[in-house]
């Protein structure tokens, strides 16, 4: 499955990137910069889980649902377990979202369009409403996290960083030859013709069940690292519909050409956001939808059809 | 005893609020196939138009029967500016896309409005309880409850009884049903859909600058009113049927008396419960309880 | 079952709630047949080869393929043993090259001998497909978006999309409906011929006479969810039944 995965351009530079970042981060780069590159790069996750269904023509607007699982996870494990280690961490965070998406997978697989928007804007919404009353787990003032270990050892933030950008690699890599494969291809010939699928001798619910799965870990697994980087947890911020509808927005915005594009896009959203609240904190909300709109109307395949047409990339690998 | 009349009282409050509003979205849909967030920049523009309205009668010792008035204006103009706005300058553009991303463009424009809340109102939160106070309180089955509050009740059977007589007895009713029921067909007959979208997407927009700006007197008007009603309203819609009239009447009974009970008897449950019974209708019966008939084509 | 026989229809039946749309059906098709299947529109046709395929489940009866039980399979499985069909309206990828439809269909089979997570990208996947492009004579069409193409293209792909596998018995639903009348034989002699050089035994439900005349080995009539006969064309076309009430003479 990963024969030759190395060669493949993309991948090669998502990891001469990640490398270049981090050496920046070591010698060069502020502060402020550095949580924005590591807020962008954890987020980037959940957004190439999105991705993936969009290829499928399926927007979960209740992505936020495996997020917040995924965080939340992470928070109880330390309340109840003491679990501090950053590698756990992240592995209960993916395992857990994992688990809940294979659940939930076998109602969803069976919808589309809309019906399977909606039906994930309730589950999500089932999760924020329990979340935000349960006094236990702190209700809307959510949980804290202390900061992460390694192998006992504390874990620096310049250490974390350099962590996340490996977790990072790793889930492009196995995404890019998820999507090169056979199975790859034929989740998006899928939305082409689910008929054919079926008759070509593959099941097109367990096509979409096994995407679901990998996209609610990849969501889960953001939750996670975004739970670390922040140390703090809370149900508005991390499940509420507008988080998932947030995470649509970047998805939409990143374009859906490339496994580079949704980290490419989910960085650029954390500078937009600083810059934002520098200048015209009020304005948040407008800029998002006025860049939504502008995305929609002038930039329907999002940053990457720009980045496309500017580096005359996409040597077409990526069948549509 | 007491326990139910609660219930069912606080929960028809609910459901009347819940019921105008989501009637324009379920018509919008039904009529263009649009699940439109923007909905809830309707509610909270028509709530701080109203407030704004009541607050200036007030501070100028102006009468308090130009309350009314004030509201109902308050609604028919958010719905036919913003309305209008929206359908004329987005969604004209957009009808032939992927659904998906006419949803999204609509949380653009919510989005937008949002802010332009803040900047046009301000952030501190209006109180317009003057008409509520104007009404005074009454006892029902030994429950004490705003006068206001039931007028609520009484407006929705009224919004009720109108939209059906329209629908079912007048022209312009049958038309829109059957743009609702086939737009080909409709457009094959001559019917104008361009001005039948035009002419809905105002009418539903009224409809929920209409919820927004009644429910105003009873609560405090604040930016972010409108996010828990949109999700709430989609979920009545879920559950009615989406583009089904008598749908959106009972999907608002069903959340508002759920969330009445919950509210009263296990307040963790309230938000939970109302998306547990969305994802179950839609589990069991996408097409909601009241699903438009689908005919067979072919 | 005979040596010789594939396919093996036993006393099926279909209903739907009350309407009878198939009735004691028994057909047996054997090793390198070309059977055609005829009838008015809503006499069966369909019904039969949807039941045959796994599409619909038959209220009562067996089907047998190649001394296996096969009743009630699921389409995806019925293509894994190498039963195949085509459609009336072809069921292809639009958005894609006819080379990237092969392709797709290529990697699913167990032929291709990979797993679903190899990459798409294969040398020896790519020179099989093209073979059975030169073999449909579709080879030029290789690159161009099958949206843009003619539904006698189509047909050819959806066709060449169902043989990837080498079924040992394709279906083939109406194949040259939707066809210009100038492609129409042309389209049936590749097909033929090609299904004939892999040896695959074929069915396939026609209106047209002259095709089916030209074609096959045998005959089946269908009216009202029965067979009326079932003979070799020369035979079958005379037959007064099959006169009164297919042919409509």
């Amino acid at each position: 499955m990963f024969t030759g995965i190395f060669k493949d351009t993309s991948v090669r530079i998502l990891i001469t990137f990640m490398i270049v970042l981090c050496i920046l981060s070591s010698f060069v780069l502020p502060d402020w910069m550095q949580n924005n590159f590591m807020y962008g790069l954890s987020r980037g996750l959940a957004i190439l889980g999105l991705m993936l269904l969009w290829r499928t023509n399926l927007v979960s607007f209740g992505h936020a649902l495996y997020y917040g699982f995924g965080a939340y996870a992470v928070a109880l494990c330390q309340k109840y377990f003491g679990i501090t280690d950053i590698l756990l961490r992240f592995a209960i965070a993916v395992i857990a979202a994992g688990i809940l998406g294979f659940c939930l997978g076998f109602i969803l697989r069976k919808y589309r369009e809309i019906f399977f928007a909606m039906l994930s804007l309730a589950f999500s919404m089932v999760l924020y409403g329990l979340l935000a009353k349960a006094e236990f787990l702190g209700s809307t003032d959510g949980m804290s996290i202390s900061p992460s270990t390694l192998f006992g050892m504390e874990l620096t933030r310049q250490y974390l960083f350099y962590l996340i950008t490996f977790f990072v690699i790793c889930a492009a890599i196995s995404i890019q030859a998820y999507l090169r494969s056979t199975l790859g291809h034929l989740t998006t010939a899928i939305q082409d013709n689910e008929i054919r699928v079926e008759y070509l001798g593959y099941s097109v619910q367990k096509a979409i069940h096994i995407k679901y799965v990998m996209s609610a870990c990849l969501a889960g697994g953001a939750g996670g690292l975004m739970a670390a980087s922040l140390g703090q947890v809370d149900p508005d911020s991390m499940v509420n519909w507008n988080v998932s509808g947030e995470l649509v927005f970047i998805t939409i915005m990143s374009g859906w050409g490339n496994i580079l594009a949704p980290f490419i896009g989910a960085i650029i959203f954390e500078f937009i956001r600083t810059y934002a609240f520098e200048w015209a904190p009020q304005a948040w909300a407008a800029i998002v939808g006025g860049t939504l709109l502008t995305i929609i109307f002038f930039f329907p395949g999002g940053i990457w059809s720009v980045i496309e047409k500017v580096f005359n990339y996409g040597k077409k690998k990526d069948v549509k | 005893m007491q326990f139910w009349a609660t219930v069912l009282l606080d929960g028809l409050t609910y459901a009347s609020y819940l019921f105008i509003v989501s009637l324009g979205l379920t018509i919008i849909f039904g009529v263009m196939k649009i699940l439109n967030v923007a909905h809830g920049s309707f509610y909270a523009w028509g709530a701080y138009t109203a407030a704004f309205a009541i607050g200036f009668i007030t501070d100028n010792d102006l009468s308090e029967a130009l309350f009314l008035p004030a509201i109902l204006i308050s609604a028919i103009l958010v719905g036919v500016v913003l309305g209008y706005i929206i359908e004329r300058f987005i969604l004209r553009k957009m009808y032939n896309q992927d659904i998906h991303l006419i949803v999204l463009a609509t949380f653009g424009v919510f989005l937008i409005f949002e802010d332009l809340i803040i900047i046009t109102f301000g952030v501190d939160p209006y109180l317009p309880y003057q008409p509520a106070m104007m009404l005074g309180w009454i006892d029902i089955v030994g429950l004490n409850r705003g006068v206001y509050q039931l007028t609520l009740i009484l407006l929705a059977s009224i919004v009720a009884f109108v939209c059906w007589y329209g629908l079912t007895k007048t022209k312009w009713g049958k038309l829109l049903q059957s743009v609702i029921y086939d737009r080909e067909i409709s457009v094959a007959m001559g019917i104008d859909v361009t001005k039948v979208y035009v002419v809905t997407f105002i009418g539903g927009a009224i409809l929920g600058a209409l919820g927004g700006a009644y429910v105003a007197p009873t609560t405090s008007v604040s930016p972010g009113f409108a996010i828990d009603l949109v999700v709430l309203s989609f979920a009545v819609v879920v559950i009615g049927g989406m583009g089904s009239i008598p749908g959106a009447l009972i999907g608002s009974l069903i959340v508002g008396i759920l969330r009445a009970f919950a509210v009263h008897q296990a307040p963790i449950l309230e938000l939970f419960v109302v998306f547990a019974v969305m994802a179950i209708v839609l589990i069991i019966r996408p097409e909601g309880l009241f699903a438009p008939p689908k005919p067979r084509k072919i | 079952m005979s040596n010789n026989a594939v396919l093996k229809a036993t006393d099926l039946n279909k209903s739907f709630s009350g309407i009878v749309a198939a009735k004691d059906i028994n057909v047996t098709i054997n090793q390198g047949e070309i059977v055609g299947i005829i009838g008015a529109n809503g006499a069966g046709k369909t019904v039969f080869v949807n039941m045959i395929t796994g599409y619909l489940k038959p209220t009562s009866g067996k089907i047998e393929f190649l001394g296996n039980d096969i009743t009630g399979i699921e389409p995806r499985n019925a293509t894994h043993i190498g039963l195949c069909r085509s459609f009336q309206i072809s069921q292809v990828f639009m958005t894609m090259s006819v080379k990237q439809n092969l392709m797709i269909a290529m990697s699913l089979s167990k032929k291709s001998g990979k797993t679903l997570l190899d990459p798409i990208d294969d040398e020896e996947i790519s020179k099989e497909c093209d073979k059975i492009l030169e073999l449909y004579k579709i080879t030029d069409q290789s690159d161009n978006i099958v949206s843009t193409l003619s539904q006698g293209i189509r047909k050819l792909l959806d066709i060449a999309m169902a043989v990837v596998g080498n079924p040992k018995v394709i279906l083939l639903d109406e194949p040259t409906s939707g066809v210009s009348v100038e492609e129409k034989f042309g389209i049936m002699d590749i097909v033929i011929a090609a299904l004939k050089q892999s040896e695959t035994s074929v069915l396939f439900v026609e209106h047209d006479m002259e095709i089916v005349e030209r074609y096959v080995d045998r005959v089946i009539a269908f009216y009202q969810g029965e067979i009326i006969c079932d003979a070799p064309p020369k035979e079958a076309l005379t037959d007064k039944k099959v006169i009164e009430y297919v042919l409509g003479h």
